[in-house]
């Protein structure tokens, strides 16, 4: 990514979010990953830690507050509203599609379920957000 | 992103045009480039749009009439087209205009690069991005 600050990812599947710590490392990405569970979790990470992470990767079905309820939330914080967001779900849904854009997360991705495109998805990413610039 | 859904470029530098165009055609990018030189333009055209949506837009900041900045917070408060994503590709590096692009949702901030390779190079990373990514169908 364009800056060394952690990635934070909103995952509640333990497997998912090791498959996307094990293509950072293999695709040898530095930003270190912050994983959250649920969007209440991420949340309180994200109004207590002083350096905001530079992007966010986003489930939608999730326990608790889900993907969409939690970019609701983001966007209505100034402080937060301008960290990039990723969705990455298996969600082929149009309405979550459309939801998610209209609330302006900056790419939608489906989780590939074989590991190697997985890690090109990943890999597109990263060149995507090392290529832009990021608020700081 | 479909192979046959335009890009909507607004730009009113016509070198970076005729760049982005010689880019596409060597990048064999088949999707229609649609130009309009200001934000006012822009605007226009996209309240006239009933499908055919761009997949997205890419969008320059310093135009005259209506600015980048001013073009990306009028249409996103427009329900039909709002779900666009804009990703910003200026020459300017200026702090506040990456966070103001950010903070009215730019889905991606590039700066522009000066040598022709380096901006295919970076044409070619927004377009593998935008491709892998999800849209909303409307058919």
């Amino acid at each position: 990514m364009k800056t060394n600050r952690p990635v934070l990812l909103v995952e509640d599947d333990t497997v998912d979010a090791m498959t996307v710590k094990r293509a950072f490392k293999e695709l040898s990405i530095t930003n270190k990953v912050e994983h959250r569970l649920n969007g209440v979790d991420a949340l309180d990470y994200l109004r207590k830690v002083e350096v905001k992470p530079c992007l966010i990767l986003l489930d939608i079905n999730m326990p608790k507050m889900n993907g969409i309820e939690l970019l609701e939330n983001l966007k209505e914080d100034d402080e937060l509203k301008t960290i990039p967001v990723v969705m990455l779900t298996t969600s082929n849904d149009d309405k979550d599609k459309l939801e998610s854009y209209n609330l302006g997360v900056a790419g939608y991705m489906l989780k590939p379920v074989d590991y190697q495109q997985f890690v090109q998805v990943m890999r597109s990413v990263n060149m995507y957000w090392t290529l832009s610039e990021l608020p700081d | 992103m479909k192979s046959n859904q335009p890009i909507l470029l607004v730009e009113d530098d016509d070198v970076d045009i005729l760049s982005i165009e010689r880019a596409f055609k060597e990048l064999n990018v088949s999707n229609p480039l649609i130009i309009r030189n200001n934000g006012e333009e822009a605007l226009e055209y996209l309240n006239e749009l009933d499908d055919e949506f761009p997949a997205f837009i890419l969008l320059d900041l310093n135009m005259p009439r209506l600015s980048g900045l001013e073009f990306l917070k009028t249409y996103k408060a427009i329900d039909k087209v709002k779900w666009i994503p804009a990703i910003v590709l200026t020459t300017s590096a200026n702090h506040r205009d990456v966070c103001e692009a950010y903070g009215n949702q730019a889905a991606g901030y590039i700066i522009k690069p000066l040598n022709f390779e380096d901006f295919k190079k970076a044409l070619k990373e927004i377009i593998d991005y935008w491709s892998r990514c999800e849209y909303p169908d409307f058919e």
